[in-house]
C-alpha cells in the first residue's frame, strides 16, 4: 500500500477513531447530497386532450393555481368551463401582500399592510426550485418574469442559543470550518490506516487529494489558520491595495464547538434537492403567477361564491354555494364533471357526495400550520452594514430564520425582510398570539442578528396559515400510513368528481405540486368524459 | 443500507430534537426553542388556541370551522380529545410526537375545567399513554 503521507504517532488515537468515523459518515453524507442526482418533477409537456365533446360542462371548483390551470387546460380542450372562488380575488395561496392590503384572519384580528409602495412580502410560496418545470413552463407560457432567488448567502448567519456564547457566526466561516475539521479527520483516519477495511489502496490516495482540496487542508492534512484557510472562511484582515494591502489570515473555531453547534443541519439543508440553486421568484411578488394565470381564465372564475355542497349521480354534478357578494343567496351550479380544489381542512366538512374511500381520504391528511412575518425597515442596513445580499439567516430560536431580499439591491429607502418563517410548534405558538405580540417577538429575535433592528424598524404584518379562513392550515400533512392507504383514492376520480391541489402531489406545499396534480385531473377528467356514452 | 451507514450522523441529529423532516417550503430542520409547556393552560396558549383561539370558541372560515369548547357534548368522555390530539382529525394534525403524556392529560383536564367546562373526572398520563397509537403518524 502506497502512503504519500509518513504516519505520525496517534495522539489521542482511540478518540480519533471514534470522531473519525463519525466525520467520515459526515463527510460522504455531505459529498452524497451535493453530488446527489438532480431530478426534476415528472413533468415533461402539458397534456394533449384531443378530440373533447363540444359543450361538456365542467365545473372548477377553486381559482387557486390548480384551479386556473384545469380551467386553461380543460377550455383551450373545447370543453365549457365555469370556476367559483371563495375569495374576493383569484390566486389562493399565491399571493403577496402591498401597501394598503388587509389581513382579516379567524379570530377578528384585523392587519393594513403599511409597506412603501413597490414593497411587498409573499406570504406563501415565494421560491420555485429550477427543476419545478411545470411551473417554469406556465410562467413562461403566461409571461410571468422571473428572476433569481437568494437561497444560500455565505455571508449570511448562522445561530444557536446553545453554541459560540449566543452569538452569531457567518455561514461562510461556519462551513469552511466545518468542511475543514471534517476533512482533516477523514484525511488523517484514512492516513493513518484507520480505515483500511473501508478504503482501498486505489481510492486512498484519491480521497485524501479530495480531503485536502475540499477541506482546506495543508500539507499535513492539518486545518488551521493561515492563507489556505482563510481563502475559504475569509480573511481576519481582507487583502488591500498598497502599503498596508497584506491579508491577515483568520483563526478558525475551536473544532468541538464546531461539531457540537448542530447549526451544520443549515449546510444539508440548502444541499436539499429543493433547496439547490438556481431557485427563480417572480419580479414583483409571488402573485405575478397568479395574476398571470387569472390573465389566461379570468371571464371563466365568479368570485365570492362559498361552497356548501357537491352533489353527483349518474347524469351531471350539482354544487351548492353561497353568492358572498348577494347577501349570500343559495344558488345551484350544473355540470357534467367537477374538478374539486377545495383545501382539505374546509372540504372535510362540507357536504360531500363521494365514495367511502375518497370521503376516508379528505379526512386523513391534515394541515400543517405555519406563520411568516413581513418587516419593514427604513434602510437596508443588512446590505449596508453587512454586505448581505438576498440569502437567509438561521436561527434555533422560534422565528427560526431570516430572509433578505432577493432583489432592489442597492436602492435606497425601506424594504421588505422576511421577519420569521416557521412550521411546527413555533407556528402553533404565533399562530395564538396577536399580530403586535408577533411582531414584537420577531423584532426581540431578529436583533441577534441585527442590532438596528429596533432603530430602523418602520411596520410589519403577520400571515398565520392556520388562521386563514380559506384554508384552515397551511399546506397538507401527508403520514406515511395516509399516503399508503389513501393517496391513490385522494387523486382517482371519483364518478363525476376529481380532486387537484398541492394535496393530491407528492410534491406537496408547493406550487409545482398543484400544477402536476391539475394536469392529471384533467387528464382522468378528459379519458372519463371520452368514455362517457 | 443509507439508514445503518450514516446511523450516527442521524443519531446526532435526534440530540438537536430534529422530530420529523422539513415540510417541503420550510426550513423547520431543526425545531427551535419553544415555550415550555409545563401546565395545561401553557399548552392551551402555545399550541391550541391558533386554531381554536383564546376564549375557547373556534372559528368558522369558508363554510367550515374550527369546533369550540363551550358547550361542546364530545368532551364529556375524556377519551375523545385524548385520541383527537394523539391521532389528528381531518385538517387537524396529530400531536403524538410532539407533546408528552403528561401534557396531553394537562391540556385535557385544562379544557374540561374551563370555558365553560366543569368536568370532575381528569385523567393522568397513564390514562393518555394507555391510548398511544400502536405506530405512530409520522410525516414522510
Amino acid at each position: 500500500m502506497t502512503n504519500a503521507h509518513p504516519r505520525k504517532a496517534p495522539t489521542r488515537r482511540q478518540l480519533l477513531t471514534r470522531i473519525g468515523t463519525i466525520a467520515g459518515s459526515a463527510a460522504l453524507y455531505q459529498a452524497m447530497t451535493s453530488m446527489g442526482h438532480a431530478q426534476g418533477t415528472d413533468f415533461t409537456s402539458p397534456p394533449v386532450l384531443s378530440g373533447a365533446k363540444r359543450g361538456t360542462r365542467v365545473l372548477v371548483l377553486g381559482a387557486g393555481l390548480a384551479g386556473m390551470l384545469a380551467a386553461y387546460e380543460l377550455r383551450k380542450a373545447g370543453y365549457h368551463v365555469q370556476v367559483l372562488e371563495f375569495q374576493n380575488r383569484a390566486g389562493g395561496r399565491n399571493i403577496s401582500l402591498r401597501g394598503g392590503d388587509t389581513v382579516t384572519e379567524l379570530g377578528g384580528a384585523i392587519q393594513k399592510v403599511g409597506f412603501a409602495s413597490g414593497n411587498y412580502i409573499n406570504p406563501g410560496p415565494w421560491r420555485i426550485p429550477y427543476h419545478h418545470q411545470g411551473l417554469l413552463h406556465y410562467c413562461r407560457e403566461f409571461g410571468v418574469e422571473l428572476e433569481p432567488f437568494v437561497e444560500l448567502n455565505h455571508n449570511s448567519w448562522l445561530h444557536s442559543s446553545r453554541a459560540f456564547d449566543g452569538k452569531p457566526v457567518r455561514y461562510r466561516e461556519f462551513a469552511s470550518d466545518f468542511h475543514g475539521f471534517t476533512a482533516e479527520l477523514l484525511g488523517k483516519a484514512i492516513n493513518q490506516h484507520k480505515l483500511d477495511d473501508m478504503v482501498s489502496a486505489d481510492e486512498h490516495d484519491h480521497v485524501m487529494t479530495a480531503m485536502r482540496q475540499w477541506g482546506s487542508l495543508d500539507a499535513n492534512l492539518n486545518y488551521t489558520k493561515g492563507t489556505i484557510s482563510s481563502e475559504t472562511r475569509g480573511y481576519a484582515k481582507a487583502l488591500g491595495g498598497g502599503i498596508n494591502g497584506a491579508p491577515t489570515p483568520s483563526e478558525p473555531f475551536a473544532r468541538k464547538d464546531i461539531m457540537r453547534s448542530g447549526l451544520w443541519t443549515w449546510l444539508a439543508f440548502h444541499e436539499r434537492l429543493d433547496m439547490q440553486t438556481t431557485m427563480f421568484q417572480p419580479v414583483g411578488g409571488m402573485d405575478m403567477i397568479g395574476k398571470g394565470f387569472n390573465r389566461q381564465v379570468k371571464d371563466l372564475i365568479t368570485l365570492n361564491c362559498k361552497v356548501t355542497s357537491i352533489q353527483q349521480d349518474d347524469k351531471g354534478v350539482r354544487v351548492t354555494y353561497n353568492d358572498m357578494a348577494h347577501a349570500g343567496a343559495v344558488r345551484e351550479a350544473q355540470a357534467d364533471y367537477c374538478i374539486c380544489t377545495i383545501p382539505l381542512p374546509v372540504l372535510s366538512q362540507l357536504d360531500v357526495q363521494v365514495s367511502a374511500p375518497l370521503k376516508a381520504a379528505i379526512m386523513a391528511v391534515p394541515y400543517a400550520s405555519s406563520v411568516k412575518l413581513g418587516l419593514e425597515f427604513r434602510r437596508r442596513f443588512w446590505e449596508e452594514d453587512d454586505q448581505i445580499y438576498g440569502g437567509i439567516s438561521f436561527t434555533d430560536q422560534p422565528i427560526s430564520q431570516i430572509s433578505y431580499p432577493s432583489h432592489g439591491y442597492f436602492s435606497r429607502g425601506p424594504a421588505v425582510l422576511l421577519g420569521g418563517y416557521m412550521f411546527g410548534p413555533a407556528a402553533y405558538d404565533f399562530a395564538g398570539m396577536s399580530p403586535q405580540e408577533r411582531i414584537e417577538h420577531a423584532l426581540a429575535q431578529g436583533e441577534v442578528f441585527h442590532k438596528q433592528y429596533r432603530k430602523e424598524f418602520s411596520n410589519g404584518v403577520s400571515f398565520a396559515w392556520s388562521r386563514v379562513p380559506w384554508t384552515m392550515g397551511c399546506c397538507s400533512m401527508w403520514s406515511e400510513q395516509a399516503r399508503k392507504t389513501h393517496y391513490k383514492a385522494l387523486c382517482t376520480m371519483d364518478n363525476r368528481v376529481v380532486l387537484a391541489g398541492e394535496h393530491a402531489s407528492y410534491v406537496g406545499c408547493w406550487q409545482e405540486g398543484a400544477i402536476l396534480s391539475a394536469l392529471d385531473a384533467v387528464t382522468q377528467l378528459h379519458k372519463r368524459a371520452q368514455g362517457a356514452s | 443500507m443509507r439508514k445503518i451507514l450514516f446511523l450516527s450522523f442521524i443519531a446526532s441529529l435526534s440530540l438537536l430534537g430534529t422530530t420529523h423532516p422539513a415540510q417541503a417550503d420550510s426550513a423547520s430542520a431543526v425545531v427551535g426553542e419553544v415555550q415550555p409547556l409545563t401546565t395545561g393552560e401553557d399548552v392551551y396558549r402555545h399550541v391550541c388556541q391558533g386554531c381554536h383561539m383564546p376564549d375557547g370558541k373556534g372559528a368558522t372560515g369558508a363554510g367550515a370551522q374550527f369546533p369550540a369548547f363551550a358547550g361542546n357534548a364530545k368532551l364529556k368522555s375524556s377519551a375523545y380529545p385524548v385520541y383527537v390530539i394523539m391521532n389528528g382529525y381531518g385538517g387537524m394534525p396529530w400531536f403524538s410526537g410532539m407533546l408528552k403524556d403528561d401534557q396531553i392529560a394537562n391540556v385535557v383536564n385544562y379544557i374540561r375545567t374551563h370555558f365553560d367546562n366543569h368536568y370532575t373526572d381528569a385523567i393522568t398520563p397513564a390514562d393518555v399513554a394507555a391510548q398511544r397509537p400502536a405506530t405512530p403518524p409520522q410525516e414522510q
